[in-house]
């Protein structure tokens, strides 16, 4: 049961994805894609957190360490830099959406596809 | 070895990240004291780069180049051991080959943007997003860190991405925009997760320190499986090359030439990390061959859609796709015949290589041309253009080595590199080199339906030559096509080679500079 609960964080990870995937090929409409994205950048940043989690630690913010179990900095450092990335990302996506609804008057992927082929 | 030689690879992306954070500011002088700053910078990055690449092409060895990681920058662990915090750049002659090529590029589209961009507004964040592309793409080429790859990596998405939906006024660039960013971030996503994975089973994230752990354990496979896919949709191969066309056809003509120098950054990426980080410890023989599934795909689609457009930036596009198909093709090859006829093995790979810088020079001449008529003739559409070689000789001409070039006609460049590709794809098997010898055909015939709607013809309007600023840079790359095709041992010997055998068999010089012993 502790085996389960401790891989908990790696099944809503899993689930997450399964979220994202499903939304990225059945929606059309683009802030909904764009939700996908996000979903998918948040599982990946969940894995990262989850893989330097050490139950019963505690946070590596020391000069001196004492001998107890800490959780692992990097991945949180990782995850940091990847939040940051996913904020800019998801800005630029979303004002992409704002200026392909201005020009196309809608915001449904099957009716902009000038660019096809 | 002097100051600037040890620096050299620091200041690479620190000096047109710099730039790109300044020329907003000195923007507000004036135009002309932006456009001196950004060429200031652009001069200095590419004789940097083309000084340091002389230098490590000398080395023999990886150049390393440390930030922290003294004394001052470690961690004492229990155990007594000190765990270096560092950021780690290793330039070897296949990251000094590239970063040779994007300097060369760069350059070239920096200089052109100056007479193109002429809008009244804007220009200042355009180059901006240029310098910041610039620093992204050598960063990439020069990282010794999965996870800097990976920043590295999106910086140049939400460069690119900026620049590709710039012009906001028009509809499709929004579109593309929209588009490239959902996709490049996709591929963002697949190699943070593999670098995740990787880190996990590993417990480090240097490239040296996870070439020497990897065994091709089931999880090393699956972080291999996301690279692969991750940078083969960043490089636009197909079948994940959607976002390819939209992204070359819809951008300001200068930038569609550095997005090709960002699509072969991550070919790069995608080749270091299976010679350097997985080396022979997964079966290079079936991963060779899924690379050539890749390659013959990207040609054979590339060109024939090239052939049915209408739109000349598109076809230009398309034209791009294509070549990465050869790029990919021989090194797949090299893989594939890695065990059996190393030789072979060897040319392909050479071939492969020389083919990033020849394409790099053409596709960027032809994207400049490309930028140059569409300016005069006010149109894209291929149908409504004509005549345009009365009056603007030298674009035509430019246009014409570009084109014969990039469809490997002797003696330009792109027949260099597509010959060794020809023959030792032929080696493996004859289908290949045919598929290839018979793309390269039905892209002259592309390009000779280019060449007679767009310049033969009557003269239906007034139009005039390029600007002087315009026709600089592309008679730069056209010199440079024209130079390689005659020259092509020349070039082979001195860097192609080199860069290889980094890749090739360098494996244990890349690990040895970090880690010693």
């Amino acid at each position: 049961m502790t085996e389960l609960l401790n891989n908990a964080p790696f099944f809503a990870v899993a689930a997450l994805v399964a979220v994202a995937c499903f939304i990225l090929m059945t929606q059309r409409n683009l802030i909904k894609v764009v939700m996908g994205v996000v979903i998918l950048e948040a599982a990946v940043n969940l894995f990262l957190v989850t893989l330097g989690y050490r139950t019963g630690g505690v946070a590596p913010i020391y000069t001196n360490a004492p001998d107890t179990l800490m959780v692992l900095p990097v991945p949180q450092a990782l995850t940091l830099t990847s939040i940051v990335i996913g904020l800019a990302t998801t800005a630029l996506l979303l004002s992409f959406a704002v200026f392909v609804y201005r020009h196309y008057g809608t915001l449904d992927a099957g009716k902009i596809k000038e660019l096809k082929g | 070895m002097n100051a600037m030689t040890v620096h050299a690879p620091v200041l690479l992306v620190a000096l047109p990240l710099l730039g790109a954070f300044a020329a907003p500011l000195i923007g507000r002088f004036g135009r002309g004291a932006r456009n001196a700053l950004v060429a200031l910078v652009i001069l200095c990055t590419a004789a940097l780069a083309g000084w340091m690449a002389a230098h490590v092409f000398g080395l023999g060895e990886p150049l390393v180049y440390v930030l922290g990681g003294g004394a001052g920058f470690a961690v004492p662990l229990p155990s007594g051991m000190q765990v270096p915090v560092r950021i780690l750049f290793e330039v070897d002659a296949m990251s000094a080959f590239m970063t040779l090529i994007t300097a060369l590029v760069a350059l070239a589209a920096t200089w052109y943007s100056f007479s193109y961009w002429r809008e009244r507004s804007g220009g200042d964040l355009y180059h901006s997003l240029l310098l910041l592309l610039t620093a992204g793409i050598f960063g990439m080429e020069m990282t010794g860190d999965m996870f800097n790859f990976f920043v590295f990596l999106e910086v140049t998405s939400i460069a690119a991405c900026g620049l590709i939906g710039f012009r906001v006024w028009l509809r499709q660039s929004q579109e593309a925009g929209f588009k490239v960013m959902a996709l490049y971030t996709l591929s963002g996503i697949l190699v943070l997760l593999a670098v995740g994975l990787l880190y996990g089973e590993h417990g480090g994230l240097n490239i040296a320190y996870l070439a020497s752990r990897i065994g091709g354990s089931l999880v090393d496979r699956i972080a291999l499986g996301l690279l692969v896919t991750g940078l083969a949709m960043k490089a636009g191969a197909v079948p994940l090359h959607m976002w390819a066309p939209d992204a070359y056809g819809e951008a300001p003509a200068p930038t569609s030439a550095v997005l090709v120098a960002n699509s072969q950054a991550s070919l790069y990426g995608l080749f270091r990390i299976i010679f350097t980080l997985y080396g022979l410890t997964v079966s290079v023989g079936a991963l060779g061959w899924i690379l050539i599934a890749f390659a013959l795909l990207t040609i054979v689609v590339g060109v024939t859609m090239a052939l049915v457009q209408r739109d000349i930036k598109r076809l230009i596009a398309y034209s791009a796709v294509s070549q990465i198909g050869y790029m990919l093709l021989g090194v797949g090859v090299g893989l594939a015949v890695s065990a059996t006829k190393p030789e072979f093995g060897r040319v392909a790979m050479e071939g492969g290589i020389f083919h990033m810088l020849n394409d790099a020079a053409c596709i960027g001449l032809l994207f400049l041309t490309s930028g140059a008529v569409i300016r005069a003739s006010g149109t894209r559409d291929l149908n409504k253009m004509g005549g345009l070689a009365h009056r603007m000789g030298w674009t035509t001409g430019f246009f014409l080595i570009g084109a014969l070039a990039l469809a490997g006609v002797p003696p330009l460049n792109g027949f260099a590199s597509k010959f060794l590709i020809y023959e030792a794809s032929f080696q493996l098997s004859p289908v290949l080199a045919v598929v290839a010898i018979l793309a390269s055909i039905l892209l002259l015939a592309v390009f000779v339906k280019v060449f007679q709607a767009a310049f033969l013809g009557p003269a239906s309007r007034e139009v005039g030559e390029a600007s002087t600023g315009m026709l600089v840079p592309m008679a730069v790359l056209a010199v440079t096509v024209v130079i390689l095709g005659l020259f092509p041992g020349f070039f082979i010997d001195r860097i192609v080679a080199p860069a290889a055998s980094a890749l090739w068999s360098g494996r244990d010089l890349y690990i040895r500079a970090i880690l010693g012993g």
